[in-house]
């Protein structure tokens, strides 16, 4: 698109580092060729993906404009990007930034590009990567030149592949990690990229590291490899020695799972080679046709972590050497150097900062931002900013005006946050009224950073080709919401994490936050509303301790609701420091629905139901029926489907109780029952017999692929096959938890196939 | 005879953006969510238009967009002054003046539209008298004094023709991290139907 795009390239010349340079030049070559015809679709879209240039909403074509669904006719015709993917729709770019550290002329080149290839907005994400949206693919080469240039790189942000590294923002500067993880994580980062045994895994791959185990930074615990900072003694030469906790198998997605221990204690010149090895059996084992099973958490479920790791040592064994083991290792300590710009001066504590800050006219504001975004480093008298972005967007100015402060007040010393925010290290204590009026100044002093006001979503039906529900648009009400009454809230309410995504895919986080939200949605008297599942009680502390549980789906337009009566309950009922997780335990999933039934309904009349947040489009997925008002049509597949939905919530209710067989019976139950719902639409005469049950769902909806979701495919049928098949077997806690969330999501995708059926059969 | 403007010059000037500012920048955007919607579902104009996007919640961001094939429009607040801005993606032939007006007549027929539009209950209205050029390419038009000097006969050219007789202030934009910008401020007010009735005459 750009008239500029030929010119990049000579412009550049030089400048870039020659591997990223040679990278681009082959990819602009591949977008030449698919052009001609001569690069299959597939093969294209595969090698678009492992360069970070990812598809958006819409891209097949078509939009549903609120009236009609409307094609977009665009100027190169049926040319594709990928199966079903139109050349010129506009699609999103993955930035990859190591540990979510940069310096200040990096910030000024994302801000260059933001304004000249997408809308003048970067998105920081919660994996510390940046986002450009409504990208065209021909400008993506000139888009990676110029970050070539200064030297970040696109590869492999997106696809089957390594993803981006990610670390605790505060390395290095934390009060109580063990040591400092940046370098290792650089090291990690350059070995992996574009390595030859990480070329060939059936699904992404990301890696994280923390370092301490308590607090959330890292996220380890959801990552597929987590690596935690630890320190031994060692016993023949009384010194104390680095290492990691290494973790495999952790990962959100649909069915969260937490990461098991795969070696206790890994030496930094252990951390490459192991690491390897385990990408080896990964890429050799791993699920390679279905996609929807080819994580590497579900390689180690069917292997157990006993085998795995056994391979995995064996695989070391016979690994042939690699100096880059060491090597990188030590460059990376080497280079990796952080210091303050200013020598500590004398010592200041806060009422002397908030005099100051009266001073300069900005008291309320500013004593907030330093009890909500200032974090104490262990090196004395300096402290880390954190700069809180509504819904992780900066504008190319504020970018700009970023670059600026931290050049001067800081030695460039920046990251990226996995809450989407910017973390400014090594700030001098005396700095900080003049550096919360440069921030203010260019809209970056917004207070409440980890806060309840801090939301983090997922891009959703923004501008993802999965979303159901619109995260942003959800995010963005709360957030005014929240703002109008934050700080007059208890603190333990402020302390709150919420977190959405617009599907069930989990990019938002929404399992590890006290109040998670989904995006599902749910057909009412022959309308699709828009809802979001609400997941209570996950633990953000301690790399993301535990996941929630979804507890009731509700529509989208009491989300706000919700929220207010949770929180108030919460508020009125907590027992004397009871974190918000324990007050959801204490006072059970049962309470806590009955309380929020009414909110499970639409107002009857009120046709703000049926569009989503920031959106005056009438809500809808595929055909949508013509009907009533909420409450006067009810279908008997929304009578099955809600049966379902209850012997779900007793599973869940079981499983709260420690009982693993009767969550574990009521969970396949609740599926055997949505299955039945959606064969009697068929097949009035439907057995109650499971096998008849599965044999009939199966070759009515399976087998015909009437149940598979757009994005997904089988995914969720697989889950009832495989409930079915294991029905017999014993119940574990972990085995009936799995259950749980599976049967979630296969009666969602049991509303959704009812959505699009689009059959309402009155009672 | 072509006027030296229309000859081709050093510096090929695309991807133009035309910043039309409004009298009141607090103006509601919420009421602007459902028309640029229907401009979607009419596609009203001979672009084709996408999507909306909304970031009302970012600081002096680019508030509301309309996002277009050939080109965005928003109501934009970058510059903490709020106003509607075409930017132009896809080329565009012709020459620099020809250019100049193509942009300029977009975000004029895109201003009318919105003043017109019951829906916004006279909330917008453009006051007429500024305007802001930005080229968004630094390749093609680095904000250095070379690429302003060889650019300022045109744009000259250019604001004459829009503003007639009223005569014009112009100034550039000096920082050089900045997209090359232009902000040119006129000696009266005019109707948007006047601003497009001196472009096309």
């Amino acid at each position: 698109m750009k008239s500029s795009n030929s010119l990049w390239k000579e412009k550049l010349e030089g400048k870039m580092p020659e591997d990223l340079a040679r990278e681009i030049d082959i990819f602009e070559t591949e977008i030449t060729l698919r052009k001609q015809g001569k690069l299959e679709e597939r093969l294209f879209a595969e090698t678009r993906l492992r360069r970070g240039a990812y598809g958006q909403r819409y891209d097949n074509g078509q939009r549903n404009d609120g009236q009609k669904i409307q094609k977009l006719n665009f100027p190169s015709g049926d040319l594709t990007k990928g199966p079903n993917t139109m050349w010129d729709a506009p699609g999103m770019q993955r930035i990859k930034i190591p540990a979510g550290g940069l310096n200040a002329s990096q910030l000024e080149t994302m801000a260059e590009l933001a304004e000249e290839y997408s809308d003048g907005i970067a998105h920081v994400t919660t994996r510390q990567d940046f986002q450009l949206h409504y990208v065209h693919i021909d400008d993506t080469p000139s888009l990676m030149r110029r970050l070539a240039a200064a030297n970040i790189t696109t590869r492999e942000a997106c696809g089957n592949s390594v993803r981006n590294v990610t670390a605790c923002p505060y390395a290095g500067v934390c009060t109580d990690e063990s040591f400092d993880v940046t370098p290792y994580a650089r090291a990690l980062s350059r070995f992996l990229l574009g390595h030859p045994d990480c070329q060939n895994f059936g699904r992404k791959f990301k890696p994280a590291f923390s370092g301490c185990a308590q607090h959330a930074c890292g996220l380890t615990s959801l990552h597929d490899l987590g690596l935690i900072a630890k320190t031994r003694v060692n016993q023949s030469t009384g010194r104390e020695e680095l290492g990691f906790e290494m973790y495999v198998g952790g990962g959100l997605g649909a069915v969260p799972y937490h990461a098991k221990l795969l070696d206790g204690f890994v030496p930094p010149e252990e951390l490459l080679p192991l690491t390897q090895a385990t990408a080896r059996v990964f890429a050799r084992l791993g699920e390679k046709k279905n996609r929807n099973r080819a994580r590497i958490k579900f390689l180690i479920q069917d292997l157990g972590i006993e085998k795995f790791r056994e391979l995995v040592f064996e695989e070391r064994k016979v690994l042939p050497f690699d100096s880059r083991w060491v090597s990188y290792i030590e460059e990376a300590r080497a280079e990796f150097h952080e210091a303050p710009l200013k020598a500590s001066s004398q010592s200041i504590d806060i009422s002397e900062l908030v005099t100051i800050g009266n001073l300069n006219g900005d008291s309320e504001n500013f004593k907030r931002w330093l009890k909500f975004n200032i974090r104490p480093q262990r090196q004395p008298d300096h402290v880390t900013v954190t700069v809180a972005l509504p819904l992780g967007d900066i504008t190319a100015n504020q970018l700009r005006a970023l670059a600026d402060i931290i050049r001067r007040f800081t030695k460039e010393t920046i990251r990226t946050t996995v809450e989407q925010n910017f973390a400014i290290r090594w700030v001098s204590k005396a700095d900080l009224p003049d550096l919360f009026k440069a921030l203010n100044a260019v809209g970056l002093a917004n207070v409440g950073a980890g806060a309840l006001v801090d939301i983090t979503s997922c891009p959703g039906t923004d501008t993802c080709k999965l979303g159901i529900s619109s995260s942003r648009g959800l995010a963005a009400e709360l957030r005014r919401q929240v703002e109008e009454k934050n700080f007059q809230s208890d603190e333990a309410v402020q302390k709150l994490h919420i977190k959405i995504s617009g599907c069930f895919n989990s990019c938002g986080q929404h399992h590890v936050a006290d109040l998670g939200f989904y995006g599902v949605s749910r057909k009412i008297a022959g309308h699709a509303v828009p809802h979001f599942q609400v997941v209570l009680g996950g633990q953000w502390e301690q790399n993301a301790g535990s996941y929630g549980l979804p507890v009731v789906a509700v529509p989208s337009k009491n989300i706000p609701k919700v929220v207010s009566r949770l929180t108030e309950r919460y508020l009125a009922d907590r027992q004397t420091g009871e974190v918000f997780k324990d007050f959801v335990k204490r006072t059970g999933k049962a309470e806590l629905k009955n309380m929020l039934d009414d909110l499970t309904r639409p107002v009857a009349g009120d046709r703000s139901f049926f569009s989503d947040w920031g959106d005056v489009r009438e809500y809808t997925l595929g055909d949508m029926g013509e009907g009533e008002c909420a409450g006067e049509v009810v279908s008997l597949i929304e009578f099955g489907l809600a049966a379902a939905e209850r012997e779900l919530f007793e599973a869940q209710l079981a499983f709260e109780k420690g009982e693993a067989s009767g969550a574990g019976t009521s969970a396949y139950r609740s599926m055997l029952t949505a299955a039945r719902a959606l064969v009697q639409l068929e097949n009035p005469d439907v057995s109650d017999d499971p096998d008849q049950i599965v044999a009939d769902f199966r070759q009515r909806y399976y087998d015909t692929k009437v149940f598979f979701d757009p994005f997904a495919g089988g995914k969720f049928a697989g889950y009832l096959f495989a409930a079915h098949e294991q029905s017999a077997q014993p119940y574990t806690e972990e085995s009936s938890r799995y259950l749980i969330d599976e049967a979630q999501l296969f009666i969602d995708a049991a509303h959704s196939c009812n959505n699009r059926l689009g059959k309402p059969v009155a009672v | 005879m072509r006027s030296i403007l229309e000859e081709e010059t050093a510096i090929d000037l695309q991807h133009i953006n035309i910043k039309l500012y409004l009298k009141d920048s607090g103006a509601d955007l919420a009421s602007v969510i459902p028309i640029f919607h229907s401009w979607i579902q009419n596609q009203v104009f001979n672009e084709l238009l996408i999507d909306v996007a909304d970031y009302r919640h970012v600081h002096h961001g680019p508030g509301l967009m309309l996002i277009g094939h050939e080109a965005d429009y928003s109501l934009d607040q970058t510059d903490g002054r709020l106003g509607l801005r075409y930017n132009r993606k896809s080329p565009v032939p012709g020459t620099n003046l020809e250019r100049l007006v193509q942009a300029t007549r977009a975000a004029l027929i895109a201003a009318q539209r919105l003043e017109a539009d019951t829906r916004v209950n006279q909330s917008l209205s453009f006051n007429g008298q500024d305007l802001q050029l930005i080229i968004n390419d630094r390749l093609l038009a680095p904000n250095d004094k070379a690429t302003r000097e060889s650019l300022e006969p045109d744009i000259k050219t250019f604001a004459a023709k829009l503003f007639r007789h009223a005569g014009y202030s112009l100034s550039f934009d000096p920082d050089p991290r900045h997209s090359l910008s232009a902000a040119i401020h006129a000696g009266e007010r005019f109707s948007v139907e006047e601003l497009r009735r001196n472009l096309e005459g």
